[in-house]
């Protein structure tokens, strides 16, 4: 287990206290689980995604993340309607643990509130949330 | 299992160390109400050896009888081989483990069963087995909701799934605010599925075949109504070894295909224990409720059995687990597995001709002698006749004093069909037997 200096938390993500980020892409918001997330949740074997045009509220469960010890719910980090969902997940689900930035991105929403984003938690915010852990 | 006696000291002794006056203290936050303040009604104790003796009664009054009553459990022969191989002591205290990975053998039994359950259904994967065929149905349904993830909506069933496993849907849905409808019957003996066109709403659609009528009923027809809808289409049976002749669900369109294993190497007994079999899709397995055993290979490249999907369950994902099945019926499901072993493909086919010529010739002696088979369907090894009125009484004699049970009498389940009787006819009846029944209902 790394320890929390170890974890990479990018700069430009907002991040939530379920260990979600989000990234603003254009006029979208591009969401996934934090390094500190897929870490604990050890090797990812199955992610269930919401269909695209479904729309939750925030800190909604909008689907789960199987690895071989646990099931995690996977929460809304803005409201908003799901406009895409990351298809290479289906047969390499363990992107999440490898890139979890990247290639291991989640879901893609058009948010309710272009600006909710900016509620997040910024990267200073989120690294004390984990020290506290 | 260990036989772990308390004596009124070794209770005094662990209620004072956890700080409780009496036993009644641990009951007291279940309400009043929910409580029986009555005695229970038990016999007195009895001694060993008049409990030896007493259960010798009982089982010198089992039945010589010549049976021709199915309905959900069926008077199949259990060959000497699998008798044997079920008295290993491996196979017989056998459960599921807690610490799985210990067990291979168990493991190894179950994954069998599975294989041999995906196979026998036409579908893709089983689950290592439930409590009977009426929680599968209900499972199956709930499942379906899961994987439709509806929180509402109609769940339909054909009105001629077995009476019993609709009552046990009903409860498992009580509390949610599914509606369950029902899909009325034909002239043949059939489900009439016209009626889905109309439904909005549908989440699942379920009919059982051979229906409790015994007739066939058309899967393939059925399924193809129900993808339109986009519901889930759930088949069920009471009576596997129909398989033997007529298609399997999982190719003519079921999405989950359940029921009842008895016939598979059980004794019907006195109603039980039941093999409750779940086959599904690949793509719903993560909805599938109860246990899954996988194959998988270990560090050294060996070949190895696990417990797999186990972190749908409730010990790792507690309120939110997939299904509250965290066991399954470990024995039943290898007799089963040994069962459909011992047959083979081949023998499996075979048995099942012969239950369905000998039903054939049944229903043709009986016809000769003026009865009226109302239901013009196909069936397997059950049947409905109609026969006189003034049967009832003889109904009540034969099986009391004249070494037949007749069927089951329809009109406790379907009012309309008085003097109705299912009539069922397995490889353990004989044309003798069948003769001496058609005289019996024609005198």
């Amino acid at each position: 287990m790394r320890s929390v200096d170890e974890l990479v938390l990018p700069e430009a993500l907002g991040y939530t206290e379920n260990h979600e980020w989000a990234r603003k892409d254009g006029s979208e918001v591009v969401a996934g689980i934090t390094d500190y997330a897929q870490e604990e949740l050890g090797d990812i074997v199955y992610a269930e995604l919401p269909e695209i045009g479904q729309s939750f509220e925030k800190g909604a469960e909008f689907g789960t993340v199987e690895s071989v010890k646990a099931v995690a719910e996977l929460y809304m980090p803005v409201a908003g309607e799901i406009t895409g969902i990351n298809q290479e997940l289906e047969n390499r689900p363990d992107l999440v643990n490898e890139d979890p930035y990247g290639r291991g991105w989640l879901v893609t929403i058009k948010p309710a509130d272009p600006g909710e984003i900016q509620s997040l938690m910024d990267k200073t915010a989120y690294y004390e949330l984990l020290k506290g852990l | 299992m260990r036989y772990l006696p308390h004596t009124d000291s070794d209770i005094a002794a662990m209620l004072k160390a956890i700080g409780v006056d009496s036993t009644d203290d641990l009951f007291a936050n279940i309400p009043e109400a929910a409580r029986s303040s009555r005695e229970m009604d038990l016999p007195p104790a009895m001694s060993e050896w008049e409990m030896r003796a007493y259960m010798e009664r009982l089982a010198a009054e089992s039945p010589d009888h010549k049976i021709f009553l199915g309905a959900g459990k069926y008077d199949h022969y259990i060959p000497a081989t699998v008798t044997n191989l079920l008295e290993r002591s491996e196979l017989l205290t056998s459960y599921t483990p807690y610490q799985p990975e210990v067990s291979q053998g168990t493991l190894q039994a179950v994954y069998e069963y599975q294989t041999l359950t995906a196979r026998l259904l036409g579908l893709e994967i089983s689950n290592a087995s439930m409590y009977d065929g009426a929680s599968a149905l209900a499972e199956s349904l709930l499942m379906a909701t899961r994987i439709r993830k509806k929180s509402k909506g109609k769940i339909v069933l054909s009105s001629l799934i077995h009476p019993s496993y609709c009552q046990v849907v009903k409860t498992y849905f009580r509390p949610t605010p599914f509606e369950i409808t029902f899909l009325p019957v034909l002239a043949d003996g059939r489900t009439d599925v016209s009626a889905l066109a109309d439904m909005g709403d549908v989440v699942a659609v379920a009919v059982q075949s051979p229906n409790f009528l015994g007739c066939v009923e058309d899967l393939a027809g059925f399924g193809d109504l129900v993808t339109q809808t986009k519901a889930i289409f759930v088949t069920c049976f009471t009576e596997p070894l129909a398989y033997g002749l007529y298609q399997p669900p999982g190719g003519q369109g079921a999405d989950i295909a359940c029921g009842e294993g008895g016939s598979l190497g059980l004794p019907p007994g006195y109603g039980g224990p039941g093999l409750g079999m779940l086959a599904t899709k690949m793509d719903y397995v993560r909805r599938m409720p109860g246990r899954v055993v996988g194959k998988t290979t270990d560090a050294n490249g060996k070949d190895g059995f696990v417990l797999t999907l186990a972190t749908r369950e409730q010990h790792i994902r507690r309120a939110r687990a997939t299904s509250n099945i965290c066991t399954n019926s470990n024995f039943c499901a290898i007799a089963a597995a040994v069962y459909m072993a011992c047959l083979g493909k081949t023998g499996f086919r075979e048995l099942a001709r012969l239950n369905y010529d000998k039903t054939e010739y049944l229903k043709q002696q009986l016809r000769r002698a003026g009865m009226t088979l109302p239901f013009g369907a196909p069936t397997f090894n059950e049947f409905v006749v109609k026969l006189p009125p003034d049967f009832k009484r003889k109904y009540a004699d034969l099986a009391a004093s004249g070494g037949i049970v007749a069927g089951l009498p329809l009109a406790d389940w379907y009012p309309e069909l008085a003097d109705h009787y299912l009539l069922c006819v397995t490889e353990k009846i004989t044309r003798a037997d069948m003769d001496q029944l058609v005289k019996e209902v024609s005198e």
